[in-house]
């Protein structure tokens, strides 16, 4: 089967598109999916140190499409995952380097090997998201339930059904369950109310994926994680399996709690 | 947010942002801003005014939504017709 080609955006920086990538894409590899992640953030390049690839780069994507170096010379095999690759971005180079049509050529080359290819793009609905979105099949909009975050999730929707690339499947990252609780953060439902798409995974707010970008070994891999568990679930609904989502009372009652410390839960 | 703000009135903050979210999307969706709503609204009651007797203080232009879709939606109240020939006592 042709790989699934997965472009994950956000408009606004910093709501975790690049440890949604790293994650999905350990998740997925993890789990007997060939996949390659494309950086696509041309010029600030990240995705190689949240996987932990940084020490490995030789050529990156600019380095194949102005033929310098072939294809499979600019794909970084992960340390742990055989079946996990990554092409980075170009550090020295800017987002003029790549064209809409560069992005498809390349993409058209992984399509018969790989199950998926899952690209990270840039902040910002200028040429470089332009150029993610170019040869997608589907794409994930991330966002976290803050104010600023939504409205520019909400423009990149817009966006990607007036070009066709919708409808777009939504992750939302950071969800602090106390808070939502407590009613001073915008909840899943009040999020979905308001952009009217498809939810694909919540992730809980947790300070493990400090910890795992810290040491380049994203939180996918840590099975005690709440967030690791968020993305393992998305990993496996881009499969096509139902699984519930997080159950978002983190605290639960106190038994709950208790039963979670010893284990039982 | 602390007993006392519950205490005089005030709103969940998670509340606060789901209202200025709901105003600020429809403007950046339809490309209207509250300005050009109220000149569209004054339009409108020029235009109906000319054919019929509204009630123009009461009148309500909003943008609604259904999903991703925005509807503008008018409620203009008639002013009841007035007698063109009164009867003679």
């Amino acid at each position: 089967m042709p790989a699934q080609v997965i472009t994950i955006t956000s408009g606004k920086g910093g709501v975790g598109k690049t440890t949604a990538v790293a994650n999905i894409a350990v998740a997925l590899a993890a789990d007997k999916s060939k996949v390659v992640c494309i950086d696509g953030d041309i010029g600030l390049r990240n995705l190689d140190v949240i996987l932990g690839l940084e020490n490995r780069i030789v050529y990156d994507i600019v380095d194949v499409i102005e033929g310098r170096c072939r294809l499979k010379q600019a794909m970084i095999r992960d340390k742990k995952l055989p079946d996990l690759y990554l092409i980075p971005a170009a550090q020295t180079r800017d987002k003029n380097a790549v064209s809409a049509s560069d992005m498809t050529r390349l993409i058209k080359d992984l399509r018969s090997d790989y199950d998926f290819v899952l690209i990270d793009s840039p902040a910002g609905i200028e040429r470089g998201f332009r150029n993610a979105i170019a040869a997608a099949d589907r794409v994930l909009v991330i966002t976290n339930p803050e104010v600023s975050a939504v409205r520019d999730a909400d423009r990149i929707i817009g966006i990607l059904e007036s070009e066709e690339k919708g409808p777009a499947s939504l992750i939302l990252n950071r969800l602090n369950p106390a808070l939502v609780k407590s009613k001073d953060m915008l909840s899943p439902e009040d999020v979905l109310d308001l952009l009217a798409i498809e939810l694909l995974g919540i992730v809980p707010e947790d300070e493990n994926v400090i910890i795992a970008s810290n040491r380049g070994a994203p939180v996918a891999y840590d099975m005690k994680s709440r967030a690791g568990q968020a993305f393992r679930n998305i990993a496996k609904r881009l499969k096509g399996e139902t699984i519930p989502f997080l159950d978002l009372d983190a605290q639960g009652s106190l038994w709950e709690r208790i039963q979670r410390l010893a284990g039982r839960k | 947010m602390s007993f006392f703000d519950r205490l005089f009135g005030k709103k969940h903050s998670a509340d606060n942002a789901k209202e200025r979210l709901q105003l600020v999307l429809i403007h950046d969706r339809t490309d209207l801003t509250p300005a050009e709503l109220d000149s569209l609204r004054d339009d409108l009651i020029a235009t109906i005014s000319r054919h019929v007797a509204i009630d123009a203080q009461s009148v309500q232009i909003d943008v609604e939504h259904d999903g991703r879709s925005q509807r503008l939606v008018a409620d203009i109240p008639l002013k009841a017709a007035r007698r063109k020939t009164k009867k003679a006592r």
